[in-house]
């Protein structure tokens, strides 16, 4: 179970969000609705131990995690806006050991030997989402997953997305578009 | 990480040819610009070998973590469970595999094209063995520092030209005693004290760095 309890956040001098609190029980998902700017994206870095919270914890498994940022980064996959996609190295080789089931899981196997330079838009946010089943990890962070999938990958997506919470897996996402992820709560920003 | 930071600099290889080609052609404008008299020449080819060989070095530098930065592999790299020292030395080792050993391979024929006398190489090649390891260390820490900020370009060969000083010193001077038939021990064991500091040192602060640059 992931718990966030009372976290506040300041960037340059400006509160950007105060007193969060949720949980997430195991195979649970939340996903964050609020406009441009209200501190989606910096909860899930929070979160994934890359920000730092003013004040508030972050509990997992009743145990305070943000004290040790590099142990917590051991149990987060995150997706961010960049995909971290390489463009000199093939997309197997941007995955890394293990690549191969992970690019079958986004559909991207006949892809596998081309150079990342060559991928379009959507194919490498497919290759930042195919990396997720590579992690292993419990907490999955998602920042506008879907943003410029076709319908298939998202289809595709939230076969991936049920195969981690049905394994107790913890989903957070921030979100503009309908993601495939049934009986999530949501936690709403102002 | 290493593996990957390596094949990726073998496929574009064209960082480290520049920082090699710098190196080769500064050095050969020193003959055109002093004037070819073989012993002026041979009496300054330490001094223009080693500068020659910092300022090579410094140039990969600003995109040392530039590109992680900016396609979002450095919260990748963080996200690792490696500790942040752990990223940075390893792209410090990346920097002096890249960068330092090309420089010191290139760095005898170009030191002997100057003019200087067979002995003093292998007293000027030991200097720059730990030279360019300390450079890849202080210049990668410089480079953590700077990440994000505006202009880290400019400000990046302010930060790290001071730091390196000192190892121009001993290195020079390491290069000089031979050549004026001394021994070049005392240099050569003050830079390996330098390095022995940096070691451990420098992936610490790099890493704070780093840390500081994702959040």
């Amino acid at each position: 179970m992931l718990e966030v309890r009372g976290l506040a956040a300041i960037r340059s001098d400006r509160l950007v969000f105060g007193s969060v609190s949720f949980a997430v029980p195991a195979g649970g998902a939340l996903l964050l609705v609020g406009p441009n700017g209200s501190g989606k994206s910096t909860l899930l870095r929070l979160l994934a131990g890359l920000g730092r919270a003013e004040l508030g914890s972050v509990l997992w498994q009743g145990e305070e995690v943000l004290a040790d940022r590099t142990g917590q980064g051991a149990r987060v996959a995150y997706v961010g806006h960049q995909d971290a996609v390489k463009p000199g190295l093939t997309a197997a080789e941007n995955l890394g050991r293990g690549a191969v089931p992970a690019l079958a899981a986004m559909g991207l196997q006949r892809l596998a030997d081309l150079p990342a330079r060559m991928l379009s838009a959507g194919q490498k946010r497919r290759l930042a989402l195919a990396r997720l089943v590579l992690r292993q990890v419990p907490i999955w962070l998602l920042d506008e997953p879907t943003l410029g999938l076709d319908t298939a990958s998202v289809a595709r997506f939230g076969v991936m997305l049920a195969a981690h919470r049905a394994q107790g897996g913890v989903v957070v996402a921030a979100t503009h578009l309908p993601l495939p992820l049934p009986e999530a709560s949501e936690f709403a920003f102002a | 990480m290493l593996r990957r930071d390596l094949r990726l600099s073998l496929r574009h290889g064209s960082d480290t040819l520049a920082a090699l080609l710098f190196f080769v052609l500064t050095a050969s404008l020193f003959p055109l610009a002093i004037g070819p008299a073989p012993e002026t020449l041979a009496r300054l080819a330490p001094g223009i070998v080693w500068v020659c060989a910092l300022l090579a070095a410094l140039l990969p530098l600003d995109r040392l973590f530039g590109a992680d930065f900016e396609d979002g592999t450095l919260d990748q790299l963080l996200l690792s469970g490696q500790p942040p020292a752990m990223v940075a030395a390893m792209k410090a080792l990346g920097h002096w595999l890249t960068t330092g050993v090309p420089l010191l391979l290139a760095a005898g024929p170009v030191a002997l094209m100057l003019g200087m006398q067979a002995e003093v190489v292998p007293a000027l090649l030991a200097g720059l063995l730990l030279g360019t390891a300390l450079l890849s260390l202080f210049g990668m820490t410089g480079a953590s520092l700077v990440l994000g900020a505006r202009r880290g370009g400019v400000l990046l060969p302010l930060l790290v030209l001071p730091l390196v000083a000192p190892v121009l010193i001993f290195g020079v001077a390491a290069a000089d005693a031979v050549a004026s038939g001394q021994s070049p021990r005392a240099h050569l064991l003050l830079l390996a004290a330098l390095l022995a500091a940096a070691l451990p040192l420098c992936p610490l602060a790099g890493g704070a760095g780093l840390r500081s640059a994702a959040e």
